[in-house]
């Protein structure tokens, strides 16, 4: 708890989405790459990582399936699906919009 | 597009959940199998690579549930989980189970199948188009003796003429046919009405084949028609349209068939089988009599009329008519009015009323006990309980557990109890032909819905009250309890207590109704009716009037022909005829004057119940002669002007003077009074009567009442009788073939039928107490084997634990004893009316009911407690 690279409740869903957008991928990928772009900041507990991918499959936003991955051996992985793009637009200007404000307010104090 | 994709998942969901839950393993698995690969990359042996991953991992078993909480279906996944808990727990104390839904079978049962009736004899409306707008109409008498007196047709005549309240009036009166048989067919009497030809259209009835009568039809020149219903004309014509238009038989007389009503259809009652225009039917001079009452009338009120406004025109045109014959005391003097649904059903609905309670309370008891044997079990679990909680187990987790297993036993117990419903109301409408509405009793969707109501509310109540117990703060207490050596806190049994003196409560309260009941009857049984009851049979005689004329001859040979073969029979000791047996009912009564008696002031009247008997029937009743004689036998038609009078009768009318002499007019002739018999209770619950008895030889009445006494087996007697019968008029069906004392205990059903049922639940009530008590004083002395060892070991003697075990389990039941015999005397004021002879706050019942409590209440606690005293106290130590 409490902890700096603790991800603010459903960021986590953004960059999934924005991160299975840009091809699919399998959770262990997902987690690497989010870590990899945020320069190791953002570390993603698998605790967090499989419910929140479970939950958007449930909501129709990704899409899974079953394919042979980089070693060899099956692997689910997730792409973003029509409704989840809409939706990742949505949310990112959605984020746009607070990230700028909530900046605006921390340079004007 | 996207509801689709979430349609398919959901489905993927539920259907393949087991594929779902392999995936996710694997998944998971994946996601470790590259953590450890990345460790062994970074350096590290294969061990560590592997511990490393696991700890950065995490707890598996956690995630998987996390991420399977995300999934759809959860919800239904829990229940099955908790469904399959509850039947496993079940299963394994298998005793327990079939207890509990044997208990809410019956207590649900009951209650489904009296709802049934209830709600179909009492709450649906009736099958008639816009039923609340017709009301059944009665004459208010003038002495005010009788508020709803039947209707005279000449005053029906003007209310139908002069009113303007209501859109239809018909009249019906009762009539008897004897329906001649076709090709060989018995004759059989066939209970009927007589009905103005408006009485369907007025109900809003249309038959269901031919047509309904009219105006044409119901007049004195018109033919002869009738109407038959369903049911009659299944029976007898196989359900042949074509005896529409045809012609049948009726007391001799032609009548054409014109249509068949509706199936169901039952009114004035469901014996009523045939219906014939009234106008027709009856002479024409009868109809205009304003004081002969006879008939009922059912009536709709126009639309915007209320029942008050209706009924007072009537009131003002009856008293109109009585104004207009000053002379005649027996015209009434205003009208009357009933609801019809309250008119058809108001006798039974306080004794279905107080049955449906007795249900409710045995329901209740039923509850208790399966509350009370889950808090034994929950006792039982405690420990488990305690240790599921300090793991973290979810109180709500626990509370839904609970529920269900409740759930499931008044599940299966109430579908136990629909099916004892079905049969007990099957077994009504067959044992109670003779219960108004029978007909509409069904078991249907309301009922369906109200089983299911009521089986939750049986699960939550019963569940709740156990869950009580199982207080979840208590969770150190509990286990420390359970340490060797202390006993069980009192706490844990005072709701158990609380429960029994309720159970015990109710049972008495059901205990001492019934027994009121059952008294009640014995007494309406054993009251003396006046005459002999035993080896005495009766069956009711009619004679066409078409062949036997009245007055005339023709009645008079029959019935001497007829008594002088039946007396001649070996085996008979006596035989006689008359109107009305007693204990048969009031039949009739007719108006009189005392010849020696001064005028009666302009407008009073005197009138006693009427009858009219051979000769022999006194003697052949064992009816006392008090004074003087019978009938002369041989005084025929116009000279047998004799009366007799019962003592009752000359007490009232002749209170200072000697009867015999005397002369009573009735309808204008003179009759001279011959003897004084003893009185008879015309029913066995009214007290005796003045009667006027007249010869049967005046050749006036063609129907009766034979009566034949034997010294051996009179119930052999009937084929003889009716051989004879049918050598003297092959076309004579005879009706009611019934020994006396079948006839009283028919006259008695409805008492007879609702002591023994409130009694069989009280007796069900009294069980599921008893094995209350039992259960719960088996419970304490289990818990406290340890403290009654040392007890022992210390030197209590064995007499001492047993006072005490027994005066432990008898508490509750003393509780309960006093609340109950309280809430007894709010109960038996409710079925005062329902009481004969007796008062409601009778003490011998009070008393008997008190003791038997208490006796089967010390039987069930001296088995426990006598096993209690009987402890061997080394065992019982070494047992913790």
């Amino acid at each position: 708890m409490g902890k700096p690279n603790d991800l603010v409740q459903g960021t986590l869903d953004l960059l999934i989405l924005k991160t299975v957008s840009l091809g699919a991928m399998h959770g262990w990928a997902i987690a690497k790459r989010i870590q990899q772009i945020s320069a190791e900041v953002l570390q993603v507990q698998q605790g967090s990582l499989y419910p929140a991918l479970h939950r958007l499959e449930q909501q129709g936003w990704i899409a899974a399936q079953w394919a042979e991955s980089e070693t060899g051996r099956q692997a689910k992985f997730y792409s973003l699906t029509a409704a989840g793009r809409g939706q990742l637009e949505k949310e990112t200007a959605n984020w746009n919009r607070l990230s700028a404000a909530i900046g605006l307010v921390m340079n004007e104090a | 597009m996207r509801w689709l994709a979430q349609l398919r998942m959901r489905m993927q969901m539920l259907f393949l959940r087991g594929k779902a839950t392999a995936r996710l393993e694997d998944e998971l698995r994946f996601h470790l199998e590259r953590q450890i690969a990345e460790n062994l990359a970074a350096g590290m042996n294969s061990e560590e690579a592997r511990y490393a991953a696991l700890r950065k991992f995490g707890n598996p078993a956690l995630l998987r549930e996390q991420a399977r909480a995300t999934w759809s279906w959860t919800w239904l996944e829990l229940l099955a989980r908790d469904l399959r808990y509850g039947v496993r727990t079940l299963w394994r104390t298998p005793g327990f189970a079939i207890v509990a839904i044997l208990v809410m079978a019956l207590g649900i049962g009951a209650n489904v199948a009296l709802f049934t009736v209830v709600r179909s004899v009492l709450l649906k409306p009736l099958p008639f188009v816009e039923p609340d707008r017709l009301v059944a109409l009665y004459e208010h008498s003038a002495d005010d003796q009788y508020p709803y007196n039947v209707i005279a047709p000449g005053v029906f005549a003007e209310w139908r003429r002069q009113n303007r309240s209501f859109s239809d009036l018909a009249l019906f009166g009762d009539a008897e046919f004897s329906l001649s048989g076709a090709s060989g067919q018995l004759p059989e009497k066939v209970r009927g009405a007589s009905c103005t030809w408006n009485l369907l259209s007025t109900l809003g009835v249309q038959p269901a084949l031919g047509r309904d009568f009219t105006a044409a039809d119901d007049r004195h020149s018109a033919n002869a028609t009738v109407l038959m219903s369903w049911g009659l004309w299944k029976r007898r014509f196989a359900g042949n349209p074509a005896i529409l238009n045809q012609s049948i038989h009726l007391d001799g007389q032609s009548y054409t068939v014109i249509g068949i009503l509706p199936a169901g259809f039952a009114y004035p009652d469901a014996a009523t089988q045939l219906w014939t225009p009234v106008y027709h039917y009856e002479p024409a001079a009868y109809m205009e009599h304003i004081e002969n009452h006879q008939f009922q009338a059912v009536g709709r009120l126009k639309p915007g009329v209320t029942a008050a406004q209706g009924v007072a025109e009537l009131s003002v045109i009856t008293r109109r008519l009585r104004d207009q014959h000053p002379e005649n005391p027996f015209v009434s003097k205003a009208a009357n009015m009933r609801p019809l649904l309250e008119d058809m059903v108001g006798d039974i609905e306080r004794p279905l009323l107080v049955l449906l309670a007795a249900t409710g309370c045995v329901l209740l008891i039923a509850c208790l006990n399966v509350a009370n044997l889950l808090v034994a079990r929950a006792a039982a679990r405690r420990k488990e309980l305690a240790i599921r909680m300090a793991m973290g187990g979810g109180r709500l987790r626990l509370l839904r557990e609970r529920l269900m297993e409740s759930l499931l036993l008044s599940a299966a117990g109430g579908t136990m109890g629909l099916l004892l419903a079905y049969g007990a109301v099957r077994w009504l409408v067959s044992t109670r032909q003779g219960m108004s509405r029978v007909e509409a009793i069904s078991i249907d969707g309301a009922v369906a819905a109200f089983t299911v109501a009521l089986i939750a509310l049986c699960a939550l109540f019963a569940g709740l009250i156990s869950s009580l117990s199982a207080k979840g703060n208590q969770l150190l207490l509990s286990l420390q309890d359970s340490a060797r050596g202390s006993s069980t806190g009192r706490a844990h049994t005072a709701l158990r207590r609380l429960l029994l003196a309720a159970e015990v409560g109710l049972t008495v309260v059901l205990l001492i109704s019934a027994g009121l009941l059952l008294k009640s009857y014995q007494r309406l049984r054993s009251s003396d009716l006046g005459c002999i009851t035993q080896n005495v049979l009766t069956m009711r005689i009619g004679l066409p009037g078409a062949r036997y004329k009245t007055p005339g001859p023709a009645p008079v040979n029959f019935f001497e022909t007829l008594l002088g073969r039946v007396r001649a029979l070996p085996g008979v000791e006596a035989a006689g005829i008359v109107e009305a047996v007693p204990g048969q009912g009031y039949w009739q009564d007719e108006g009189f004057s005392v010849v020696e008696h001064p005028p009666l002031p302009q407008g009073l009247a005197q009138y006693a119940i009427f009858r009219s008997a051979d000769p022999g029937y006194f003697a052949a009743m064992g009816i006392p002669l008090l004074r003087g004689q019978t009938f002369d036998p041989n005084r025929k038609l116009d000279r047998a002007n004799q009366a007799i009078v019962n003592a009752a009768f000359a007490k009232q009318y002749f209170p200072n003077e000697d009867p015999l002499g005397k002369h009573l007019k009735v309808e204008n002739e003179d009759h001279e009074i011959v003897g004084i018999v003893g009185d008879t209770r015309y029913s066995l619950a009214e007290d005796p009567k003045p009667i006027q008895y007249y010869p049967l030889y005046a050749g006036k009445e063609n129907s009766g009442t034979l009566v034949i006494r034997s010294s051996r087996d009179v119930e052999a007697l009937a084929l003889p009788v009716q051989r004879i019968l049918q050598e003297i008029d092959r076309d004579l069906p005879v009706s009611d073939v019934l020994t006396m004392d079948q006839l009283l205990g028919k006259s008695t059903q409805d008492e007879s039928f609702n002591a023994t049922l409130l009694a069989t639940f009280a007796a069900l009530s009294l069980l599921l107490a008893a094995v209350g008590l039992f259960g719960v004083l088996s419970y304490i002395v289990a818990q406290r084997t340890g403290e009654i060892g040392i007890r022992i070991a210390l030197g209590a003697r064995r007499e001492q634990v047993l006072r005490q075990m027994l005066l432990d389990g008898l508490r509750p039941a003393l509780f309960g004893l006093a609340f109950g015999l309280v809430a007894s005397v709010g109960a038996a004021r409710l079925i005062r009316s329902m009481l004969y002879g007796i008062q409601p706050l009778d003490p011998a019942v009070f008393a008997a009911v008190s003791a038997m409590l208490l006796l089967v209440a010390a039987m069930a606690c001296l088995i426990p407690a006598w096993r209690a005293s009987r402890l061997d106290p080394i065992q019982a130590l070494r047992m913790e």
